[in-house]
């Protein structure tokens, strides 16, 4: 499988040509909990290039946030190595902005602008306050939030915070943007208005940003390239291509067969491991 | 012959116009006492003016001895004349500089004690330990120790102090500390906080409501166990050469002693109003202006 993706990836002339921004090479990580050590992946290797909107899909239990907390540098690999236009990941940094699935990420003694001049001013991105008040009121106009730039964030709907939270991600304008599930914890309509003004922001200045999701539909609407992981440990079953599908395309020909592909994919050894039970009950009985 | 109840199938409508005249003003102001009863002030306030009108009442009606329960006018007459002519003023300064001084004395010990808790494992057994241990004892307890340390004197009273103002400060900011979200403190260092900057940048105020909690803790503390030492040892520590007039405490008891009852109560009386002057300006205005005003503490 290894193999196949290696080979992909030669085959494509235009990755070729670029380099990627993000290379991630063997990477086994491990954590532990008070009685075991558990690997949540096991020699993961995939590549993201500039502009990629890269997801990595899979069940839970396939390391995927585990592997964005790698590239974040909150997590140390035990095998291979991350590395960021060519220098290795050892701690966190602002050159990599993590979007979390919690709406806490937002501090709450501070309000919606105050939490993004924060980041710039901290993060070495504005030396000066009158700059950084001023690239986060544009980037507070880009995800709509003008007029609640002086509110405090326990004062704001589900969407309005992590809408805060991407603009204070974008606005440090990192090298690769890490969501972690953003959307997981907001309402259905929400999350799908979520989605496509994500599009909308990436159409203006085609950033880079590793997505991590275990929704396929939302991979294939958010997503240009999916990394499909298998659970326990997360290995690499698949890189898959989604540059040409999003919210138009959902309930087309095409959408769908990727869906029950990938869906397949997943659910693949649960069916088998199914099967085998009944064949054995059978066998008992 | 099927007992379930069936989808009744009706027709569908959508609404063509919605008139917007008919449904009444969107939001309607309160009539004034709704209003007025809405404030907490209010109420609570005419609560104590229920209160001492059956204190008055009482002690009018049924004649009981002014020695036992003087009338409330009378307490509020002797209050003044505290205040006028018997450098009442002066003495509740005086309590309140040796309370700062312990606090403030107090509170860096506990900084120190929080800091080596949060930093090292031998540092948070120590203050669990140590919390565990003293916390229980009564501070008023030590100052027969503090009386043979340090002497008589303030510095006896400022100890004592220091021992009700550690414990309950150390561990709520401990506590406060340890309850900080992974998620915040990954935003922190995603942001490149370290050291001194990660610690006054993001986890003060991310543990604010605790460390706050502690401070007010701290100071009922502080509060009670002064003047409980000034009526106990109060003659003899207060009476000291550079305060000739002692402390409210030592109020309360020489008043006593010379059955002066008016001006006893008038001495709880102040020791009432201060207590309620910290809790609920100095601290609620604190708490309105930071954590309320963050939605991390609901009034």
């Amino acid at each position: 499988m290894g193999q196949d993706v290696q080979a992909a990836a030669d085959n494509s002339s235009a990755a070729a040509a670029v380099e990627p921004i993000l290379d991630v090479d063997g990477v086994t990580l491990q954590y532990k909990t008070k009685e075991h050590l558990i690997t949540a992946t096991y020699r993961v290797g995939f590549k993201v290039y500039p502009a990629d909107r890269f997801v990595l899909l899979g069940p839970s239990g396939c390391g995927k946030s585990t592997l964005l907390k790698g590239v974040a540098g909150y997590m140390t690999p035990v095998e291979g190595a991350m590395r960021l236009k060519g220098r290795e990941i050892h701690e966190p940094g602002p050159d990599r902005v993590m979007v979390f699935q919690e709406f806490d990420q937002l501090l709450p003694w501070k309000t919606v602008k105050q939490n993004i001049t924060f980041a710039l001013m901290n993060g070495g991105k504005c030396s000066t306050q009158k700059d950084a008040d001023e690239l986060a009121m544009e980037y507070i106009k880009k995800v709509k939030l003008d007029r609640f730039e002086d509110t405090y964030p326990h004062m704001l709907s589900g969407g309005m915070k992590q809408r805060v939270a991407i603009a204070r991600g974008m606005a440090m304008e990192p090298d690769i943007l890490l969501m972690d599930e953003p959307f997981a914890a907001l309402d259905a309509l929400t999350r799908l208005q979520m989605q496509e003004e994500l599009l909308q922001l990436w159409e203006d200045t085609h950033f880079t940003v590793l997505f991590v999701t275990h929704s396929i539909e939302e991979a294939l609407i958010v997503g240009s390239r999916i990394l499909v992981l298998s659970p326990h440990p997360g290995q690499v079953k698949a890189e898959l291509n989604a540059h040409h599908l999003n919210h138009s395309n959902v309930g087309d020909k095409e959408f769908s067969e990727l869906q029950s592909k990938i869906h397949n994919m997943l659910f693949a050894d649960r069916i088998l491991e199914d099967e085998l039970a009944a064949a054995e009950g059978a066998a008992q009985s | 012959m099927n007992t379930l109840p069936q989808t009744v199938v009706r027709p569908e409508f959508e609404a063509s116009d919605l008139d917007a005249a008919n449904h009444g003003d969107v939001a309607r102001r309160l009539t004034a006492y709704e209003r007025l009863s809405n404030m907490d002030s209010v109420r609570k306030f005419s609560i104590l003016i229920l209160f001492i009108a059956a204190w008055e009442i009482y002690t009018r009606a049924s004649g009981v001895s002014h020695f036992l329960l003087p009338k409330f006018s009378d307490t509020a007459v002797a209050l003044f004349q505290a205040i006028w002519s018997e450098q009442l003023l002066i003495m509740v300064w005086n309590s309140i500089t040796i309370l700062v001084t312990g606090y403030a004395i107090g509170l860096a010990i506990a900084a120190v004690l929080t800091t080596a808790a949060i930093t090292t494992r031998f540092g948070s057994d120590l203050l669990s330990t140590l919390t565990a241990m003293l916390n229980p004892l009564p501070a008023i307890a030590l100052l027969p120790l503090a009386l043979l340390w340090f002497g008589l004197g303030s510095e006896s009273i400022v100890f004592t102090l220091l021992h009700s103002v550690i414990w309950p400060v150390a561990l709520n900011a401990h506590t406060g500390f340890m309850s900080v979200s992974e998620t915040q403190r990954m935003v922190g260092r995603n942001y490149g906080l370290r050291g001194m900057t990660y610690v006054v940048k993001l986890l003060i105020p991310a543990a604010f409501p605790s460390i706050l909690m502690g401070l007010k803790i701290g100071w009922a503390f502080a509060w009670r166990t002064l003047i409980a030492a000034e009526l106990v040892f109060g003659g003899s520590i207060s009476d000291t050469a550079e305060t000739q007039s002692g402390g409210l405490g030592w109020f309360v008891f020489s008043n006593q002693m010379d059955m002066q009852i008016p001006h006893v109560f008038a001495g709880l009386f102040t020791v009432i109003l201060v207590g309620i002057f910290v809790e609920n300006v100095i601290f609620t205005n604190i708490e309105i202006k930071t954590v309320r005003r963050w939605g991390m503490q609901t009034s």
